[in-house]
């Protein structure tokens, strides 16, 4: 490849590899949230089992 | 009208007052910026010319009102005073307006000791350049007294205010070099003019939303 | 997801296939420039991305002034996910930026291209904004500081390309003069699609950000209502 298309293809690499690297980090929340959201479900339904009010 | 512009000037009187009380911050910006200037010289190379100490000024300049500053609302939050100034029945922009007078009182009492200095040091100073100063100084104590409530409300006060404030420094630099050293410092004046008109209306209106709970 | 907007995934429908055509354009129907050769095809994901950031940097000013107007509870987060796409395409801005001047004039950075220098101070300005947003207590103070600053850092763009105008700039290519593009019309054609899809991606990237940034405050709250 010659030099000028090296670094076409580094611009056109670069941009698609932070695109890639925000879908890692927006994952990683992701699977956090659903972590959270299901130790959550989790606590209610222990509440509601034993018969608390859960705060509406 | 009459009434708020009384508010300021008696903002402005006891942030003077204090001052010529307790003789902390003044005095450490003249030390400062001289010792800055002294720096300075030893950080120049001996044979480029007279150009970048015009930039170098500019750099001791930020930086020594970077120190009063920081020490700017020190008064009103060592006193629990900040709180009962925004209860009390004043505008708060009255505030702003009257830490800033103030603030350029500090900063123009240390410009009078940096500007001869960096004549009799470096190199001379035109009347553009001496404009430039004024100009530049308006926009730093406008902008300055409202980042610097900004950083008051952190807890890392005395490192954030630097970070927050010297990005909005920078083109107060680029008006300042540019009439001191251009060929047509005339327009950099008015860029001057522009930013601060900018700042100081956002910095005026923006205030209240800064120091109330 | 609001009702009056098309939703989320027509939007990102729409990102994918604009991206395809523009590469489409870029590589196979633009002609190559004459004076840069093939690294001006640097261009057409270099000015879209700043651009971007602009629009993302403007997106939380705007938000931030209605957070201030309004007091609606859902403008902050709105206006931080704002700044932080823009901080985002902000950082691809000067990659990019250095790539091209490295292609086009053999230095990976360079002072006297002014815009790459006042994106620089931007970039710094809006992580300044993050320090402040994380170094105060979470509440109606600190929701009202981070707008303010964001509406600073958008009154300090146009004086930054006011900068720029000022310190005659003789190096960085300024492909739209006053009278148009100097450039074909199949080179225009394809920045247009190359900039809409960048921009329809910014935003579904914007949307997915701020569902993660609303979810995560949800369950904080659900958190602390459970645990009482």
């Amino acid at each position: 490849m010659s030099s000028g298309e090296k670094y076409v293809a580094a611009a056109y690499g670069v941009f698609l590899v932070f695109v890639l690297f925000w879908v890692v980090i927006i994952s990683t929340k992701l699977a956090r949230l659903e972590r959270e959201t299901g130790e959550l479900a989790r606590l209610a339904r222990a509440r509601v089992a034993a018969g608390e009010p859960t705060d509406g | 009208m009459s009434a708020y512009l009384a508010d300021v000037a008696a903002l402005a009187r006891k942030d003077l007052r204090l001052e010529l009380r307790a003789r902390d911050t003044l005095p450490a910006m003249l030390l400062f910026v001289l010792a800055t200037l002294v720096v300075f010289h030893f950080a120049l190379p001996a044979d480029v010319g007279d150009d970048p100490a015009y930039g170098l000024l500019w750099v001791a300049l930020v930086f020594t009102s970077l120190l009063g500053l920081a020490r700017a609302w020190v008064p009103e939050r060592e006193a629990g005073a900040l709180d009962g100034l925004v209860l009390a029945p004043t505008d708060r922009s009255a505030i702003w307006l009257g830490k800033t007078i103030a603030s350029l009182a500090f900063l123009g009492a240390a410009e009078v000791v940096a500007l001869p200095a960096f004549v009799l040091f470096f190199a001379p100073l035109d009347g553009p350049a001496l404009a430039g100063v004024v100009l530049a100084s308006l926009g730093i104590c406008a902008v300055g007294s409202l980042v610097s409530a900004m950083a008051a409300a952190s807890r890392g006060r005395e490192v954030l205010l630097p970070l927050i404030f010297l990005p909005l420094a920078i083109p107060i630099v680029v008006g300042g070099v540019g009439a001191s050293i251009s060929e047509e410092p005339s327009k950099f004046l008015a860029f001057l003019g522009l930013y601060d008109a900018v700042f100081a209306i956002l910095s005026w209106a923006a205030f209240e939303y800064v120091v109330t709970e | 997801m609001s009702m009056k907007t098309p939703s989320l995934t027509v939007i990102a429908s729409g990102a994918a296939t604009l991206a395809a055509v523009a590469v489409v354009m870029i590589f196979f129907v633009a002609p190559e420039d004459a004076d840069q050769g093939l690294s001006q095809k640097i261009f057409y994901v270099h000015v879209p991305i700043a651009l971007t950031a602009y629009a993302c940097f403007g997106l939380a000013a705007w938000k931030a002034f209605r957070l201030l107007t309004t007091r609606g509870e859902r403008y902050d987060l709105e206006s931080y996910t704002g700044v932080h796409q823009g901080t985002i395409f902000g950082a691809l801005t000067l990659v990019t930026g250095s790539i091209w001047a490295k292609a086009s004039w053999g230095v990976w950075w360079t002072w006297s291209s002014n815009q790459l220098v006042l994106f620089l101070v931007l970039f710094l300005f809006y992580c300044a904004y993050f320090m402040l947003r994380f170094s105060i207590e979470a509440g109606p103070r600190r929701e009202r500081i981070s707008a303010v600053y964001a509406l600073f850092g958008v009154a300090l763009v146009p004086v930054s390309f006011l900068a720029i105008r000022l310190a005659s700039d003789f190096i960085h290519p300024t492909v739209f003069t006053r009278d148009g593009p100097q450039m074909t019309g199949e080179m225009f054609a394809a920045f247009c699609a190359s900039w809409a899809s960048i921009t329809l991606l910014a935003y579904v990237m914007y949307r997915v950000e701020l569902a993660g940034k609303r979810t995560d405050a949800n369950l904080r709250e659900l958190r602390e209502a459970l645990a009482s």
